[in-house]
């Protein structure tokens, strides 16, 4: 299992091959890439807090829990911080299986919790200013699900 | 204690982190306090259903006892992923 929370940017090609790489063990790996989007077409900046120590903790407890739900081989999960620009990769999360479904799960679940219980807050700054970006309800309603 | 804020409830407070003397039992409680010392804690606090508190950074409760406990941190819902 690995975490890593930091400001620089990643290869989410690069990392999905080195984590796949010279296993034997494992018939399925499953991926997302989270990208900062400009839904309006004037985003110059989304700006990512997060709160150094209980990050690393919280998601390291998330994964910890994906792989007792699943029969998984490894966990990746990788999360920026700082100011990120339009198109700049913001996080992934890469799971290890013998079989498929177990990856496809696990990687929804990860998601679904890394939203909304994972320490970090988005600040979209635009021509017009600066706003943080609200949580969803939505976010919120597709823990329950697990 | 130390206290510390993130996004707008440390926009709000003017402050990322302090140290706070209280005898507060409970995160309520300690809330209360501060919001009875300045307006800007009154207005980060107003509505406390937009707001989360983790101690000694796990998530908990707002009737969560603060005997014990070293850190107490006030944010908004997270935006993760």
């Amino acid at each position: 299992m690995t975490v890593r929370v930091q400001a620089e940017p990643f290869d989410a090609g690069a990392e999905l091959n080195a984590f796949a790489q010279g296993r034997t063990d494992i018939g399925a790996v499953v991926s997302f890439t989270g990208v900062v989007r400009d839904t309006k077409g004037d985003l110059q900046e989304m700006l990512i807090e997060h709160y150094p120590g209980m990050t690393e903790s919280a998601i390291a407890k998330i994964a910890q829990e994906a792989t007792t739900r699943w029969a998984l081989t490894d966990v990746l999960v990788i999360h920026r911080y700082g100011p990120l620009k339009p198109g700049a990769p913001i996080m992934m999360v890469a799971t290890a299986s013998a079989h498929r479904a177990a990856s496809f799960e696990a990687a929804d679940f990860l998601m679904d919790y890394l939203k909304s219980r994972a320490p970090f807050w988005k600040k979209e700054v635009t021509a017009q200013g600066a706003a943080w970006v609200d949580a969803k309800d939505a976010d919120e309603d597709a823990l329950k699900r697990w | 204690m130390n206290v510390v804020y993130f996004a707008w409830v440390r926009e709000r407070i003017g402050l990322p982190q302090e140290t706070v003397k209280t005898d507060a039992a409970t995160v309520n409680d300690l809330i209360a306090e501060l919001s009875e010392r300045e307006e800007r804690y009154a207005a980060a606090f107003a509505d406390i259903s937009a707001l989360r508190v983790a101690l000694d950074q796990e998530l908990s409760d707002f009737d969560a006892p603060l005997d014990g406990v070293r850190e107490v941190a006030f944010f908004p819902p997270m935006t993760g992923g």
